[in-house]
C-alpha cells in the first residue's frame, strides 16, 4: 500500500461509523522553471500534500481538506468535518459512495520526470532560448509528479501515480511574438531546440503585421488554438451538472458538430496523462462525447448521473461539486492532412496560432470572446503570406464545429496548452468554414 | 513560528544566497455554498508551510514545503534552485533598499468570521436561496459565502521580523433564468461577490436577504427584454462594472513585471513604457488612479506586503496623467523608482510577485441620476459578465449582466446581452463624468489570476459610476 492511501484510509477508519467517508490524498513535487528576456529569472518547487475528506452522516455531507497529515492532524480534520456536516440540512440528493471496483492499468508515470532535477530544466530552456538565434524568448518548463489515493468507507481502495512535464514558450522580436509548447509524461520529450525554432519562425513571420478589420473568415486553427475550443465545450457543454440545469448547448444523439469531429475523454490511452479515478474513487474509462459529428456523451460525477439517472463516468472534481464533472483528458480525432495541405486549400483566410483570454458571454449559445496571440497569417492563394495583428473575435464555439462547418482536419494531433493549463487537451489543426472577427487592434 | 522561517533563511544564505527570506503561512477557509435551497458545497481546508525565497545572481529560487523542521533544508534547496538558474543567465539582480522592521499587523474586524456558527450562514443563504427560487422563470438559485483567515510569519536575511493575522470576508448570490436559447443571470453585490477585509460583519451590511427578490426578478425580466443594439452609444457603467475595468485596463498595465517583460509568456506585457512615465495620457482629466493598501476594509489592504515592505499609497493617475506603477524591490530596483509593496504570494506554497493592492478611481462629484438627466441617448450596464482584454491590456471586451436604455434623460427599456468594446487609452479618454463619495465602492476581486505556476490574488477597486462618450455597444 502507498504512504498516501495509508493515510486516506487511516481517514475513513478515524471517522468509522459515524458517517459515510471518502477521502483522497495527493502528494508529489511541482517543480517549474521561468524564463523571460532570455534568461531564468523564476525557479521555483514545492513538496504538496493534501488530504481531503468528504463526509455524509445521515446525509448531511462537508468537504474538509489540510495539509497536516500527522496524527494529530488527520483527528483534526476528521474532527472538523464531521462538526461542519452536523450543521448541514439533509442532503435529499445525497448519491451514495462509489462501491469497489477495479480500475484499467494505467501507469502514466516516467520515474526520470519525477526525479527531474532542476538542472534537466534549465537544459530544455537553454535549448529553447539558444534556438531562437537572438530573439527575446520567455516560457516556462517544468515536471510535475503526483501520487494519488482514495479510499472510501464502502471498501473501495486505489493507488495511482503520474508525471508530466511542459515547455510552453514565446520568441519575439520587438513587434511580433511566436509561440510553441509541447508536453509528455517524461520530460526527455519535450524537444527545447524543436520548440524554440518554431515559435522564432513565427515570430519572424510575424513582422510587419498588418490591422484588418472585422469580418468573417475561412480558418486554420493551431492546435492550441482548438484546444481552447475543446475546454470551452467541456467545461460548459459535456458537464453533467450543466445539462442537468439546462445551461448546456448539448442534445443527445443529435449531430451537433461536423462529421469529421470525434472527440473523447481518456486518461488510459497512448501518451496520455493522469490517473485512472477521480475524487469519488469512480474508474476512468474512455468516454465517447462526440462521434463522427453525434452528440454520444455527458461526463458525470455522482451527484450529477444520479440526478440524470445516468452512472458516474469518473469525473468527480475534489471540491468542485458545484462546478460539475469535467473532462481534462479530451481528445479530438486526429485527421489525415498536413498542415500545408489545409493551408493550401484555403484560397482567402487566416491562420490562427494561439487564442488568449477567452471568455463565453453564454454557456447555452457557447457564444466566448476572445483574442488571437502569438501568430496570426492572412492565407492567400493556399499559401501563408502577411502578418495580422491580434484579433478579437466573438463566436459560437458550437456553431464553428457544425455541420459542414469542419473542413479538414490535420493529422499532427498533440498535446496542446491554453490559457486553462497544459496536459489537458490532444488537438490536431482544424480548417473550418467561418470565424467571425468583431474588432482589430485598433478596436 | 518565526523559528521555522529563521531556518528557512539560514539554510539558503549557508547554500550560498546573498538574500533569502522566508514567510511560514497558516491558513484556515471555508466556503459554503447553496443552490436552490439546498446545500450545494460546504468546505473547510487548514494548512501550513514555509515558502523560501533565495536569491542568486539573476534568478529567484524558491522551495516550499509543509513540513516546518524541515525548513532549513528548504532554504538549501531554494539556493539550489536559484544556483541552476545559472545555466541561462541574466544581469545581477539588486534588491531597493526598504526599511528593515520588527513589528505585527492584524485586519481590523468584529465578528472572527469562522467563529459565527455554520447553522446561521446556512439558513442565511438558504433564505435567500428559497426567495429567489420561488421566483417564476428562476430555474437556478445560487448563494455562498466564503471567509479566510491567515496567519504570515515573515523573516529577511536582512533582519525583517513581522506577524500578520489577516481576516477577508463577504459572498454573494446570483439568479439565473433559462430560456429556450439562452441564459440570463443577475448577481449580487457583484459577480462572484464582494469579498473585504474584515469579519462576518461584511457580510451583515451588504443585506443578502433584503435584495433576493429583486434579483430574481431582473433575471426572470432579462429573458423577455429586448437584445442591447449596435452602435456607438454614451455609456454609464455601474460602479462595480467600472471597477473590473480598472482592475483589467489599469491594474494589469501598471504592473512593473509585465512592463519589464516577465509575464511576457503568458500574462503577457503592457502597452505602457516606462520612458513615458509622467508624460503618456491614460485618459481624460477626470481619472485619477490610486493603488492604495491602507484603505480600511478594502480587500487588498494588508499591513505589508510579502517581501516586508510596508502597505502605501501610490498615485497611478493623476488628472488622467500616467504617474505610477506596482513593483516590488527588485523591479523598482531596475527601473529606478522606489518598491511600492505590492508583492503577494497566493499562500506559502508560491513565489511572491507583484499584484494589485488596492488599485482604485478616486471619485468625481456628479451621480448616477446627473448622468442619466444628462445623457441624450446612451446605455446604463450594470454588473459583469464576461471579460477579455489583450495580452497588453489595450483591446477589451466586457459583456454586463443587465442594462437600460437611456433616452433623452429617462432611464427607458432594460436591455438583455449587453457588451461594450474599446481600446484603453482612447476609451478612458472618454471619461466625462464620475459619481461623488456618496457612490463609491471598495469593491474586492478575489480571483485575478497570475503567474505560473498560477497564483489567485484578492485584489480591492475603489469605483463610482462612470460615463464614457461614443462607445461601440452591442457587440455580439
Amino acid at each position: 500500500m502507498s504512504a498516501e492511501l495509508d493515510i486516506a484510509q487511516r481517514l475513513v477508519e478515524l471517522v468509522g461509523g459515524r458517517a459515510e467517508a471518502e477521502a483522497i490524498v495527493a502528494s508529489g513535487r511541482a517543480a517549474l522553471t521561468r524564463f523571460a528576456n532570455s534568461f531564468i529569472h523564476q525557479n521555483v518547487g514545492e513538496d504538496f500534500v493534501v488530504a481531503s475528506l468528504r463526509v455524509a452522516a445521515d446525509r448531511r455531507v462537508a468537504r474538509g481538506s489540510s495539509n497536516r497529515i500527522d496524527d494529530d492532524g488527520l483527528h483534526a480534520l476528521v474532527d472538523g468535518t464531521l462538526e461542519a456536516a452536523g450543521f448541514s440540512p439533509v442532503d435529499d440528493l445525497w448519491p451514495g459512495l462509489a462501491e469497489p471496483a477495479g480500475v484499467p492499468e494505467v501507469d502514466n508515470f516516467h520515474e526520470g520526470t519525477a526525479e527531474a532535477t532542476p538542472g534537466e530544466r534549465s537544459a530544455v530552456v537553454r535549448a529553447f532560448v539558444e534556438a531562437g538565434g537572438g530573439l527575446r524568448a520567455a516560457g516556462f518548463c517544468d515536471a510535475d509528479v503526483a501520487y494519488e489515493a482514495f479510499a472510501n468507507s464502502r471498501g473501495q481502495r486505489l493507488a495511482g501515480r503520474s508525471t508530466r512535464a511542459t515547455l510552453d514558450g514565446i520568441q519575439q522580436t520587438g513587434e511580433s511574438a511566436g509561440s510553441a509548447h509541447s508536453t509528455s509524461v517524461r520530460l526527455g520529450d519535450v524537444d527545447g531546440s524543436a520548440a524554440g525554432w518554431l515559435a522564432a519562425e513565427r515570430a519572424r513571420r510575424g513582422v510587419g503585421a498588418v490591422d484588418l478589420g472585422p469580418g468573417e473568415y475561412q480558418v486554420v486553427l493551431g492546435p492550441e488554438a482548438v484546444a481552447t475550443i475543446g475546454i470551452f465545450l467541456a467545461f460548459y457543454g459535456f458537464n453533467g451538472k450543466q445539462v442537468n440545469e439546462g445551461q448546456s448547448f448539448l442534445e443527445p444523439a443529435v449531430k451537433q458538430f461536423d462529421e469529421r469531429i470525434s472527440l473523447w475523454d481518456d486518461v488510459c490511452g497512448p501518451g496520455a496523462l493522469g490517473v485512472p479515478f477521480d475524487a469519488e474513487g469512480t474508474p476512468r474509462r474512455r468516454l465517447d462525447l462526440v462521434a463522427h459529428g453525434v452528440t454520444v456523451g455527458v461526463t458525470h460525477d455522482r451527484r450529477s448521473a444520479a440526478e440524470a439517472g445516468a452512472v458516474s463516468t469518473g469525473h468527480a472534481v475534489a471540491g468542485g461539486e458545484s462546478f460539475g464533472p469535467i473532462a481534462t483528458a479530451l481528445v479530438f480525432a486526429n485527421g489525415d492532412e498536413d498542415v500545408d495541405e489545409l493551408i493550401g486549400d484555403v484560397e482567402q483566410g487566416l491562420y490562427v496560432a494561439t487564442f488568449n483570454y477567452c471568455r463565453i458571454l453564454d454557456p447555452k449559445t457557447q457564444v466566448v470572446t476572445g483574442l488571437t496571440r502569438n501568430g496570426t497569417f492572412m492565407i492567400r492563394s493556399g499559401e501563408l503570406a502577411e502578418a495580422v495583428t491580434n484579433l478579437r473575435f466573438t463566436q459560437s464555439f458550437v456553431e464553428a464545429l457544425g455541420p459542414g462547418r469542419v473542413l479538414g482536419v490535420g493529422a499532427d494531433r498533440r498535446f496542446a496548452d491554453c490559457e486553462f493549463g497544459p496536459g489537458m487537451v490532444q488537438a490536431p489543426t482544424l480548417r473550418l468554414a467561418s470565424w467571425s472577427f468583431t474588432g482589430g487592434a485598433g478596436g | 513560528m518565526f523559528e521555522y522561517a529563521t531556518a528557512a533563511v539560514e539554510g539558503a544564505l549557508a547554500a550560498g544566497a546573498v538574500y533569502a527570506d522566508a514567510r511560514v503561512v497558516g491558513s484556515r477557509s471555508e466556503s459554503i455554498e447553496v443552490l436552490n435551497s439546498r446545500l450545494e458545497q460546504l468546505d473547510r481546508h487548514e494548512s501550513a508551510g514555509v515558502g523560501v525565497r533565495a536569491l542568486v545572481g539573476s534568478s529567484w529560487g524558491f522551495f516550499a514545503s509543509a513540513d516546518l523542521d524541515a525548513a532549513g533544508a528548504a532554504g538549501a534547496r531554494a539556493t539550489a534552485i536559484a544556483q541552476a538558474s545559472a545555466e541561462v543567465p541574466g544581469e545581477p539582480l539588486v534588491l531597493a533598499d526598504v526599511p528593515v522592521v520588527d513589528d505585527s499587523y492584524e485586519t481590523p474586524h468584529r465578528e472572527a468570521p469562522l467563529q459565527v456558527p455554520l447553522s446561521e450562514k446556512v439558513e442565511m443563504l438558504m433564505e435567500v436561496s428559497r426567495v429567489m427560487g420561488a421566483v417564476d422563470g428562476v430555474a437556478l438559485a445560487r448563494a455562498s459565502l466564503a471567509f479566510w483567515d491567515t496567519d504570515k510569519w515573515f523573516v529577511s536575511s536582512q533582519g525583517h521580523r513581522i506577524h500578520q493575522h489577516l481576516v477577508e470576508s463577504g459572498g454573494g448570490f446570483d439568479a439565473t433564468a433559462v430560456g429556450e436559447r439562452e441564459t440570463q443571470r443577475r448577481s449580487y453585490p457583484q459577480a462572484f461577490g464582494q469579498f473585504e477585509t474584515g469579519g462576518y460583519e461584511v457580510v451583515r451590511r451588504w443585506d443578502f436577504p433584503g435584495n433576493a427578490q429583486r434579483i430574481a426578478e431582473e433575471a426572470a425580466a432579462l429573458l423577455r427584454a429586448d437584445q442591447c443594439p449596435e452602435g456607438e452609444r454614451s455609456l454609464i457603467l455601474e460602479s462595480s462594472q467600472l471597477a473590473l475595468q480598472v482592475h483589467e485596463s489599469v491594474g494589469h498595465a501598471i504592473e512593473l513585471d509585465r512592463i519589464l517583460g516577465w509575464e511576457a509568456a503568458f500574462a503577457g506585457t503592457s502597452h505602457l513604457e516606462l520612458a513615458k512615465l509622467g508624460t503618456h495620457r491614460y485618459g481624460s482629466p477626470l481619472m485619477n488612479v490610486t493603488a492604495d493598501a491602507t484603505l480600511p476594509g478594502a480587500l487588498g489592504t494588508f499591513g505589508y506586503d510579502d517581501e516586508g515592505t510596508p502597505a502605501q499609497r501610490v498615485d497611478i493617475v493623476r488628472d488622467g496623467i500616467w504617474v505610477g506603477v506596482l513593483s516590488g524591490r527588485d523591479s523598482a530596483m531596475l527601473a529606478g523608482l522606489e518598491p511600492g509593496g505590492m508583492v503577494r504570494a497566493d499562500g506559502y506554497g508560491r513565489l511572491p510577485m507583484v499584484r494589485m493592492t488596492n488599485v482604485g478611481l478616486l471619485p468625481g462629484d456628479s451621480s448616477i441620476e446627473e448622468m442619466v438627466a444628462e445623457t441624450e441617448r446612451g446605455i446604463y450596464m450594470a454588473t459583469n459578465r464576461s471579460w477579455s482584454i489583450d495580452d497588453k491590456r489595450l483591446n477589451f471586451q466586457f459583456g454586463c449582466e443587465i442594462a437600460w436604455e437611456i433616452e433623452k434623460g429617462k432611464r427607458a427599456r432594460m436591455l438583455r446581452n449587453p457588451t461594450y468594446t474599446g481600446i484603453t487609452p482612447q476609451f478612458w479618454a472618454q471619461l466625462d463624468m464620475l459619481g461623488g463619495e456618496g457612490e463609491w465602492v471598495h469593491w474586492g476581486v478575489p480571483n485575478c489570476g497570475k503567474g505560473q505556476p498560477m497564483q489567485v490574488a484578492h485584489t480591492g477597486h475603489s469605483a463610482s459610476p462612470g460615463r464614457f462618450r461614443s462607445v461601440r455597444v452591442g457587440v455580439r
